[in-house]
């Protein structure tokens, strides 16, 4: 032992610094243990774009279709489900779909590029569950709109448009991924470079 | 020859003096009644959950291509496979009866009052990690109500602003739920969990023997240096760990062999009631294993009707009482913290329900029927009138905290007797 006086302030230095160089080590160590958490390269290939072909999709009839492991849902709309998309905007929560939910060229009165074919992830926007498709039992949901989505989880509902309508526990509109006509009849869903 | 064996190993190590401190001369309150043996009870089943958790990982194969096979394969070719498996479904189901029954008995005899705060939040914290783990080991079958509940449940985080989006990216290490996901939550349901509830379960026991247990009466049995007479004192051997500090009244027995002896006794019947449900009826009804975790997880269809297992109904009734999604998840989470924070918001000084008011007494009655009433109607369908009763049970479940705050300041209490009377 050494009988030098303490130096408490040069004492203090040390256990701060000390404190701090080993704070920053542990976080810097907590970085690969969290990073590692997110979505592999693996992962991220398999989200590559989907082609689907909708020739032999009827009116009223919905095709389901895997695109990142979800649901992406093709609905040929009848001309009456166009109509019934006009009558009903003042019960809806985002009727002009301007929260983002959709590219920019889906964002118009029928949330899609040709009137006629619905496209979106069937993904409902509140807790991720699956909706179902109602293509005429829909008005015990909400009267008077004849055709829609429901959301058996938690009681959310959608038009033949996605949009979402007031008073359920869904916030946003369904969402619309990026996607492109390759012709008449194929669409690639995840992809819409070179896309007007 | 034994004596000297004890007395090497006591030199290095000591084992005896731990016995005698927590179980051999642990002063107990000797007017514990049947509802002080949830604990107990607990702690066997938290043993039978890692023993047979253990032995089902040996053939469980935690991989989306493979766990839905592996489950049904421990059911028909493992020997035994299906009582395993039966025992810890069960045993997880009874892991929560137990748990629940054991923090009612907290509320009504005042357990979480000074100085017992710690005490109450560690065990708020076992009840917090035991929701992830059940929550986690269910997703492992790999069935249709695994897939969905998860989904359903990693996307309450995506409520919150802006971080939301990215959080349940990095949480389920994919774009949806996938082996990814499959993966990390049997990494944290076999390991990392289990070893938090294990460390909060000593924590919670060793403040719990700190401050001493409370009984039905709520009253002390221990009492400053030097104020009881001789006569007054207890003639059993208590440890000098709680002597040399307290003076502890004729009104306790050791917990070893006494308490314990009584808690042997609800084993047995408990184990009689698992054994009824491990071995008669396993599913109890849709309750306990959900008719849709049959069929293997398919990311493209949601089952019609989606209920989380019983023990989450409650909340997750509260949950869905709340149109707005951000809001829902808040009250939900508020719900338990409401909980958390009994301590503090009960300001009354008196512990027991028996002393306590009649206002009091109904309030917890209400409390209790509205928290099994949210129970029953988080496994129903969201009809209009399911949703209406929900919100208004949901409005009395915060209400109980907010009326106890309001009346506990200036409770009209009855006098506590000075020694535990029977």
């Amino acid at each position: 032992m050494s009988n030098a006086p303490v130096d408490n302030g040069r004492r203090r230095f040390l256990t701060v610094a000390t404190s701090v160089v080993g704070g920053v080590g542990a976080v810097g160590a907590a970085v690969p243990f969290i990073a590692s958490w997110n979505p592999s390269a693996k992962a991220k290939a398999a989200g590559a774009p989907v082609e689907v072909n909708i020739s032999k999709l009827e009116p009223g009839q919905m095709l389901r279709v895997e695109w990142r492991g979800k649901p992406v849902w093709v609905v040929q709309r009848t001309p009456e489900m166009l109509e019934e998309l006009t009558t009903h905007d003042d019960k809806l929560r985002d009727a002009n779909s301007e929260v983002e939910q959709q590219p920019e060229y889906a964002q118009n009165k029928y949330r899609s590029i040709k009137p006629e074919v619905f496209l979106a992830v069937g993904i409902c926007t509140h807790l991720g569950c699956s909706p179902q498709y109602l293509p005429d039992s829909f008005s015990a949901q909400v009267e008077g709109v004849p055709s829609g989505f429901f959301c058996p989880c938690h009681g959310s509902k959608f038009d033949m448009a996605g949009r979402v309508f007031q008073s359920v526990p869904a916030p946003t509109n369904l969402v619309i991924p990026p996607h492109k006509y390759l012709d008449e009849n194929t669409i690639l869903v995840g992809d819409d470079s070179g896309a007007a | 020859m034994f004596k000297n064996l004890l007395d090497w190993i006591e030199y290095r190590i000591p084992m005896m003096r731990v016995a005698n401190m927590h179980a051999l001369q642990y002063p107990a309150p000797k007017n514990m009644n049947f509802w002080y043996v949830f604990g107990f009870l607990a702690t066997i089943v938290l043993v039978n959950q890692i023993l047979t958790g253990i032995w089902l990982t040996m053939n469980y194969v935690p991989s989306a291509d493979g766990a839905f096979a592996s489950v049904e394969y421990i059911m028909r070719d493992v020997d035994y496979g299906w009582l395993l498996r039966y025992m810890h479904s069960t045993g997880a189901s009874a892991f929560f009866v137990v748990v629940y029954l054991h923090m009612f008995r907290g509320m009504m005899y005042g357990s979480y009052q000074k100085p017992r705060e710690l005490l109450w939040l560690f065990g708020m914290f076992i009840y917090l990690a035991l929701m992830a783990e059940a929550f986690m080991g269910y997703l492992l079958p790999w069935g249709q109500m695994s897939y969905w509940g998860a989904q359903v449940i990693i996307s309450l985080f995506g409520a919150i602003p802006v971080i939301g989006d990215d959080l349940t990216l990095w949480i389920r290490g994919d774009y949806v739920i996938s082996g990814a996901t499959l993966n990390r939550f049997f990494a944290l349901h076999v390991i990392a969990l289990p070893l938090v509830i294990v460390i909060l379960v000593f924590l919670h026991i060793v403040a719990l023997h700190e401050v001493g247990s409370n009984n039905p009466q709520g009253i002390d049995v221990k009492h400053p240096k030097g104020s009881l007479k001789e006569e007054e004192k207890t003639k059993f051997k208590i440890h000098e760990y709680y002597t040399s500090k307290k003076d502890i009244i004729d009104d306790v027995v050791p917990f070893f062999p006494h308490i314990v002896l009584k808690d042997l006794v609800a084993f047995s019947l408990f184990c009689m009631g698992c054994s009824y449900v491990i071995f008669f009826n396993p599913e109890v009804g849709g309750l306990f294993l959900e008719g849709p975790n049959f069929e293997p997880a398919n990311p493209l269809k949601t089952p019609e009707h989606i209920a989380p297992v019983w023990y989450f109904t409650p909340f997750y009734a509260i949950l869905r009482a709340v149109p707005d999604k951000l809001l829902g998840v808040l009250t939900m989470f508020g719900a338990i913290v409401m909980l958390a924070l009994l301590p503090w918001l009960d300001r009354c000084k008196v512990r027991s329900v028996k002393y306590r008011s009649g206002l009091h007494k109904i309030n917890l009655a209400v409390f209790a029927v509205v928290f099994v009433l949210l129970g029953w109607l988080g496994l129903k369908p969201a009809t209009p009138t399911f949703t209406l009763m929900s919100q208004i049970s949901t409005v009395l479940y915060f209400g109980f905290f907010g009326f106890l705050w309001l009346y506990s300041k200036n409770e009209q209490t009855k006098p506590l007797p000075a020694r535990i009377t029977k």
